[in-house]
Order: structure tokens, then sequence, then C-alpha cells
């Protein structure tokens, strides 16, 4: 059942995914993109990571795919905006990421007798108050700098957007 | 478990294709979120099956700076809009010998 279900939502992440990379339309293309983003929220659900899951739904699905789409929208693009592009680096960079997949698959071949038995998996990893345990002992000072981080990304984002210095 | 690592494998090179393919300016960032996703993914997977949830930590911290970038990149965009009216990307290419 737990197979079935990861099968299930990998082919709608893959699917959406795949669709959201070759859109034209870039409104459909980022509507697509929040169905990857969904899917990957399952994923989290999948693996028993319940705080990453609901933070996935919430900050990225909820606040970075709606400021893409607010952006998309102030934007007036016309569909075929993207019809210039020459065949040979379009061949050259489908090729260099076939080269990049098959690379990265042949770095995991010596993997599979490393892996954890199924039954000793411990599920109580992903819940939230043993991530908050752990963020607030040891994690204190990434956490709080996190919070400057994001100060300084909305002063700066501001800023670029002004019209006048 | 070699599932999730063949499936952020998938994601994380359809997010290079879509930087090296598409020359939409927002569609680029999107792909750049992919490629995020795609190694939160991973690590959550590793955190999960290991039993350690140092993991699971990084990928909170990977997501605010990933909200941070996104915020800065889109208001360059929309500056890059606000001066050239188009979001193509092969339309700067002041710096191209």
């Amino acid at each position: 059942m737990d197979q079935i279900l990861f099968f299930i939502v990998a082919f709608l992440a893959i699917a959406s995914a795949v669709y959201f990379v070759f859109a034209k339309n870039p409104m459909y293309a980022i509507l697509s993109l929040i169905v990857t983003m969904f899917s990957i929220a399952g994923m989290y659900i999948l693996l028993n990571a319940q705080f990453l899951g609901i933070v996935q739904i919430i900050v990225y699905t909820g606040a970075i795919m709606v400021l893409f789409l607010y952006i998309l929208m102030m934007l007036n693009l016309n569909k075929e905006d993207e019809s210039k592009k020459e065949n040979l680096p379009k061949f050259v960079g489908i090729f260099s990421v076939c080269i990049l997949f098959v690379g990265m698959l042949g770095a995991y071949k010596g993997l599979s007798g490393t892996t954890v038995a199924e039954s000793n998996i411990d599920y109580s990893v992903g819940l939230t108050k043993n991530l908050g345990r752990l963020l607030f002992n040891e994690y204190v000072l990434p956490f709080e700098l996190a919070s400057i981080l994001i100060l300084a990304g909305i002063v700066g984002a501001v800023l670029i957007g002004k019209k006048d210095l | 478990m070699e599932y999730f690592i063949i499936l952020s494998t998938v994601l994380f090179c359809l997010g290079v294709l879509g930087v090296l393919l598409r020359k939409n300016a927002i569609v680029i960032l999107g792909c750049v979120e992919l490629m995020l996703n795609s190694v939160n993914l991973l690590l959550a997977a590793f955190s999960a099956y290991s039993g350690d949830g140092n993991g699971q930590l990084l990928v909170f911290f990977i997501m605010v700076v990933a909200a941070a970038e996104v915020a800065v990149g889109l208001a360059i965009i929309a500056m890059m809009y606000r001066n050239t009216k188009s979001v193509d990307v092969s339309i700067f290419n002041k710096l191209r010998g």
C-alpha cells in the first residue's frame, strides 16, 4: 500500500514537473509547478516528516508560488515570447543533462547493500515535537540568523523595486 | 529508499534542463526552485531512514533561504520588466563578447 501510494505521488510529481519545464504558456507552467509542490508535500507526509509537509504547503505553495503568480499576472506577457531559440544549444543542453542524469545514477550503484531495513526505521523523527526540541536546543543560533536573513531579503526586495532611490 | 533517490535525481535533472532550455526569466527561477525541492526531498528521505533529525532541520533552513531568494529574484525580474518591457533573458547580452 505504501509502495503504491509512493508511485502515484511520484508519477504526479514527475508529470507536473515535465509539463512545467516544457509548457509554452508561463501561467500554465506555474500552475503545474504548484501541483509539483503539493506532490512533494505528499512525499514528505509519506516519510512521516509531518512538520516539513505542512511547512512545504504553507511556505512554498502558499507564499512562494503565490508570489510567482502575482509577478506573472503583473507583467503582460504574450504566450509566444520564446520562439527564437536555435537548435544547437538545445541539443547540447539536453545531451549534457542526460549525461548528468546517467552520471548521478551511476554514483548510486554501490548503495544497494547499505540501506536501513524497513523494520528499523524510526518514524518519530519527523514529529513537530522532536524537531522543535532539536531546533531550539542545538540550532538556536541558525534560527535567529535565519530571521535576520529574511529581514535582509525584505529590505533588499523593497530597495530593488523602488522607482526612485 | 532507492526510489526516493531516483525521484530526487529525476526532479533535479528536470530543473537543470529547464534552466538550460527556457528563456523566460520567471520559469528559470521556478526551475531553480524545483532543484531546491528535489534536494529537500533527498535530505528528508535520508533523515527519515537513518533516524536523524538534523536533515529535516536543514530542509527547514533551506526553505527559509529559498523564500528570501525568490523574493529578491522576483524583485529583480520586476525591475527587468520595468526597464525593457520583456522578461526574455536573451536580450540581456551586453556582457557577451
